[in-house]
């Protein structure tokens, strides 16, 4: 077995397994902080039930990506310790500062506002999880940071084999990360809103009762989804344009476009004959793709084959073609997801503004489910634009296949693997087991606050 | 003072924070089972750490991502070569943080047991293990021209690597009854004095025994001029004041002590492999150093001004997170929020 594919796959399972949880943060975190600034503005006792419901939902998914977490750190060193040597100059630099600066925020005043309800003001106690909220995002600006240098090197040299910093404004104004870091928030943000309308949907559809929270909930839901989707939409787009430019080999892995197109069609489904470089079924949407690109009807997008004798004259001789079947289905599954929520969330908002969300009954029986939806999105939007990259690591400068630990065995490979997978499989049982419990249990909602424990 | 210096200092820092503030958190972890005869007394040990210990744990993660950011290559070479260590070790800490997450969230007694054994797990677990990482960074390990380590996992339990892990185990555990003698009161607080004194004797002879074979097995100590041979001989007083403290049942000035104890013993260590980072015991040229590994000039320049600024924050805000929880935490104390 090829110890890259395996340290490749240990990547894949522990990464995307931690996003499961960060966008909840990232968004939920905001909103709780908006809800408990309004219970501290108006004084009003549903808010602080609001914040109370959300905020033990969030505890619980905050643990499961704090702990995940580490993982990630850890496992640069571990897997890919020739890559950590050849860009750590750079690359060590914002993990180093997202430790400091939003790690240590967000995880003290959180434990701060978790048990210090009756120990602050509650003023103070709402500027608590605003911090959290703040660190939660910083972390996401910094490693972010790193991950756009992987897309776009910038700031940089390569002096004694190494890649060394030359620029750390370079760094933080790389525009990939500014067409990135939108799109990361603000599908954060639409994560939370979608998780609030499912689990206001099941509480009104399936419970019928206490309604007050939960229909307030729905309306929080329904602006921030509809906010953070359009957003989110938006900001892909832009990023999408900016691809076509930087990296065409994604875009066109993407689209499974072998042949440079003017104009170019988009595929709205291919299947991919990936041995012979070409497609054995393709319906496209003429021009569509040039219309994305570039805002107009016409406009030269580039094919996988071209880029490819393009990166042969340029880098040498190789393959430069990433997995396209995987790219192109994680492309579609992203977009599709995405824009299945935007039809979803102005559906809600428009049934929210009319007041026909109390007979909804077929959207709100099926709306908890929705609740995966931008966990599908987001897993497949980072599988798609890692896997896209390939064979790059840190694209144009070093290969992944020259980035893994030389010392780290097949069979100690293997036995991380499925310690995580084992590990992270009990995990996300007792995970959803308790999500679900307190999204389901009413005895809480009514809970006065402070309560020691039974 | 050159920054390369000024990084280990930082990291050294980072490390003996990390020791100092989760030391005590791993020692509540494994007195845990022990101290609380009831559901509700080990809540309230928990409730002790509750606001804390996530925190605390970021000093690992700062220093993870420090040594990554100034000293690269070492980052590189110990994390791919101490690689079935480190992964037992993330898994006792995922297990941990999960279960005290976790552990109050359902009232079921078999939920909550189950939790608190595999707090107790991950929290007996890091210290064993960071004790023998450490002791393998000092007494070296077999790496090669290209600072890759070449050994396995069993090169790293050797005597001198396991009687350091049994040290950082039983100080760690004597810090933890410290810390909860100071936040709990009876009965439990009677318990953890009990448990401290019947500790400390374990952790003296262990922990000199450690530093005695040190002595014999690296050369930690010839490196240690006059001046800095009264920080070994500080934590080594610190130890025996901790137990009188004990024994006067003055909560306070123990943990204070076993605390003195544990950063003195850290700054021993690194001032013992300063300016080396991993010692290679195959060609002592080999060895990684704060120049062969590190970062560039300019990244550590860069990184120097950010810590400047925000290490103080970081100590003033955390700072006041342990004044907003002071006092202790009694049958009253609202456990959950």
């Amino acid at each position: 077995m090829d110890p890259v594919i395996l340290a490749r796959l240990q990547f894949t399972i522990t990464c995307v397994y931690h996003f499961f949880f960060v966008p909840l943060t990232l968004g939920l975190s905001i909103l709780l902080a908006l809800m408990e600034t309004m219970y501290v503005r108006t004084g009003n006792e549903l808010y602080k039930r609001m914040t109370k419901f959300w905020g033990k939902l969030f505890l619980i998914n905050f643990a499961m990506g704090l702990v995940t977490g580490i993982v990630m750190e850890f496992q640069f060193g571990m897997n890919w310790s020739e890559y950590s040597r050849f860009v750590g100059d750079i690359f060590g630099a914002p993990l180093a500062i997202e430790a400091l600066l939003a790690f240590f925020l967000e995880s003290t005043f959180l434990g701060i506002w978790i048990f210090g309800w009756d120990r602050l003001s509650p003023r103070m106690h709402a500027a608590t999880i605003w911090i959290v909220a703040i660190g939660a995002n910083l972390s996401a600006f910094w490693i972010l940071i790193a991950n756009s240098f992987m897309q776009e090197p910038v700031g940089y040299a390569i002096e004694n084999g190494r890649a060394v910093m030359t620029s750390f404004f370079a760094l933080l104004s790389n525009p990939h990360l500014w067409v990135q870091f939108p799109h990361v928030i603000t599908s954060g943000l639409t994560t939370a809103a979608f998780f609030i309308l499912g689990i206001s949907a099941y509480q009104l559809f399936y419970k019928k009762r206490d309604s007050e929270i939960f229909l307030r909930s729905f309306k929080w839901g329904a602006v921030a989804g509809v906010i953070g989707i359009s957003m989110v939409s938006l900001t892909g787009h832009s990023q999408a344009q900016y691809m076509v430019e930087t990296q065409p080999m994604k875009m066109a892995a993407g689209e499974a476009l072998w042949e440079t197109e003017d104009p170019a069609d988009l595929s709205l489904v291919t299947i991919i004959d990936e041995d012979q470089h070409r497609n054995t079924f393709d319906i496209r949407i003429p021009r569509a793709l040039s219309l994305l690109s570039y805002n107009r009807f016409d406009g030269e997008v580039q094919g996988i084959n071209n880029i490819q004798q393009e990166y042969e004259a340029l880098y040498g001789p190789g393959n430069y073609i990433p997995p396209v079947t995987v790219s192109y289905w994680s492309f579609r599954a992203m977009v599709g997801v995405g824009s299945l929520m935007l039809l979803l969330a102005f559906y809600a908002l428009f049934l929210m503004l009319t007041e026909r969300l109390p007979k909804a009954n077929f959207f709100l029986r099926w709306m908890p489910f929705a609740i995966a939806l931008p966990i599908i999105g987001t897993s497949t939007g980072w599988i798609f634009t890692e896997v896209a990259r390939q064979p790059w690591i840190v694209f144009g400068i070093m290969r992944t296949e020259d980035a893994a630990s030389p010392n780290v065995t097949v069979s100690m490979l293997l036995t991380s693997l499925i310690v995580y997978t084992l590990l992270y499989g009990v995990l996300i049982v007792v995970d959803i087991y308790l999500l679900a419990k307190y999204a389901k249990d009413e005895t809480q909602i009514n809970e006065s606050f402070g309560d020691a424990v039974a | 003072m050159d920054l390369n210096t000024v990084w280990f200092i930082l990291i050294a820092v980072l490390f003996t924070g990390y020791f100092f503030l989760e030391g005590f958190d791993y020692g509540v972890g494994i007195l845990l089972p022990f101290l609380g005869k009831d559901e509700e007394e080990r809540g309230r040990i928990i409730a002790t750490i509750g606001p804390h210990w996530d925190a605390n744990e970021v000093w690992l993660i700062t220093a993870g991502g420090a040594m990554f950011a100034a000293f690269p290559n070492w980052y590189a070479t110990m994390f791919s070569g101490f690689y079935m260590a480190l992964l037992l070790m993330l898994v006792a800490l995922i297990t941990r943080g999960i279960a005290i997450e976790f552990r109050n969230k359902d009232i079921r007694p078999k939920w909550r047991s189950t939790w608190d054994w595999l707090i107790f797990g991950g929290s007996l677990v890091p210290p064993l293990l960071w004790g023998i990482a450490m002791a393998n960074l000092l007494l070296g390990t077999p790496i090669d021209a290209d600072m890759t380590y070449i050994g396995g996992f069993w090169n790293l339990l050797n005597p001198y690597a396991l009687v350091s892990g049994l040290a950082f185990l039983a100080i760690f555990t004597l810090h933890g009854a410290a810390f909860l003698s100071l936040k709990l009161d009876e009965p439990v607080l009677d318990r953890a004095f009990t448990a401290a004194r019947r500790i400390w004797p374990a952790a003296l002879v262990v922990g000199f025994f450690a530093f005695g074979v040190g002595f014999f097995v690296t050369d930690m100590y010839e490196r240690l001029g006059v001046s800095l041979g009264l920080v070994p001989i500080s934590a080594g007083a610190a130890m025996l004041a901790a137990g009188w403290f004990i024994r006067k049942k003055q909560g306070g000035w123990a943990f204070v002590m076993s605390g003195i104890c544990i950063a003195f013993s850290s700054i021993t260590f690194f001032v013992g492999l300063f300016p080396r980072l991993m010692v290679s015991n195959l060609n002592p040229e080999w060895s990684l150093t704060i120049y062969n590994a590190s970062s560039s000039p300019y990244t550590l320049k860069v990184m120097t001004i950010v810590a400047a600024i925000f290490v103080p924050l970081v100590l003033l805000y955390q700072g006041w997170s342990y004044y907003v929880f002071r006092g202790r935490v009694t049958r009253d104390s609202k456990l959950e929020y």
